[in-house]
């Protein structure tokens, strides 16, 4: 028999699955956290220019590049339920949205916190800043854009193919501190070239990604429980949910 | 451990970057968990008989 492929793109088969799934991701963004801030704050040595003031990457860097990938996901969603039609694929994608806005706000006011000692100014209207900014507001017009429209289908349409538009903003934000001169310097952290700081900084910057990472699954999960539950109510499976019976 | 809290003077940048973050994390969670019970409570009351019997007469 084929495995078939669309039986988790039903609410009603995937609902229990993100259930089971929470406790899980919760757990390990937690243990993650502990660990990357243990490193980053506490075993981490002073930097030898920026002064205990580089600390702030360890949130920053994992924020930018979460609020970036958030983004990839959503749209990557929203485009499957445009072809395929499937609604659990939009309500992933609306799902994603806020957490992705959480993210791109902390890259924001982490990069400014870090910008006023290392560079001298909170904010410069350079393309690295000025496109993230953009990405905010890409998340908050995607949230208003489904806020104002009441038919939830029609609403998947429209915000899927707002997301899919939004994609060309990605590129800008990655490649714009080598297109352009910003203030906002160049990558540290590259696949080809070896990384350009000390490995246990490294360290605690991984561990965070995957910390932002196991959080962004949790939460947009049941951030989805709450969308299905709101979307579906009123059909008999919801209904019959064991949680719901007290 | 003044010291750490001091962060070599730059105490109000770190804290308050680390500050701020960890204040977006909680005021999430606590929606998403509030915006859940909510959809929970809501599914309670929205039965298919209740949705047959309000829309009786409109259809």
């Amino acid at each position: 028999m084929m495995f078939n492929w669309f039986r988790f793109s039903s609410p009603a088969t995937f609902y229990p699955v993100a259930s089971a799934m929470v406790p899980w991701f919760a757990t390990s963004a937690a243990v993650f956290t502990a660990i990357g801030l243990y490193i980053g704050l506490g075993v981490a040595p002073t930097d030898a220019q920026q002064g205990d003031a580089y600390r702030i990457i360890f949130i920053h860097v994992p924020a930018a590049w979460m609020s970036m990938f958030i983004y990839l996901v959503m749209a990557g969603w929203s485009a499957l339920g445009l072809a395929f039609n499937t609604r659990l694929s939009s309500m992933m994608a609306q799902a994603l949205a806020p957490t992705g806005a959480v993210m791109t706000v902390i890259a924001l006011v982490t990069g400014a916190l870090w910008g006023r000692p290392t560079w001298g100014t909170y904010w410069a209207w350079d393309a690295r800043m000025t496109s993230e900014l953009v990405l905010l507001f890409l998340y908050l017009g995607i949230i208003a854009l489904r806020q104002s429209i009441d038919d939830s289908r029609r609403a998947d349409r429209a915000c899927g193919l707002l997301a899919i538009v939004g994609i060309v903003n990605l590129p800008i934000i990655y490649f714009s501190v080598v297109w352009w001169n910003t203030l906002h310097q160049g990558a540290t952290i590259s696949l080809t070239v070896a990384p350009k700081m000390a490995a246990i900084m490294l360290t605690s910057m991984v561990v965070m990604t995957f910390a932002a990472w196991f959080y962004t699954v949790a939460v947009s999960l049941v951030r989805l429980r709450a969308i299905i539950l709101e979307r579906e109510c009123g059909t008999s499976w919801v209904t019959a949910l064991p949680e719901l019976r007290t | 451990m003044s010291e750490f809290f001091a962060m070599g003077g730059y105490a109000f940048y770190v804290w308050g970057a680390y500050g701020a973050s960890a204040l977006l994390i909680v005021v999430e969670v606590l929606a998403v968990r509030a915006r859940l019970r909510r959809a929970q409570m809501t599914a309670r009351i929205v039965t298919p008989d209740a949705l047959s019997a309000a829309t009786q007469g409109y259809l």
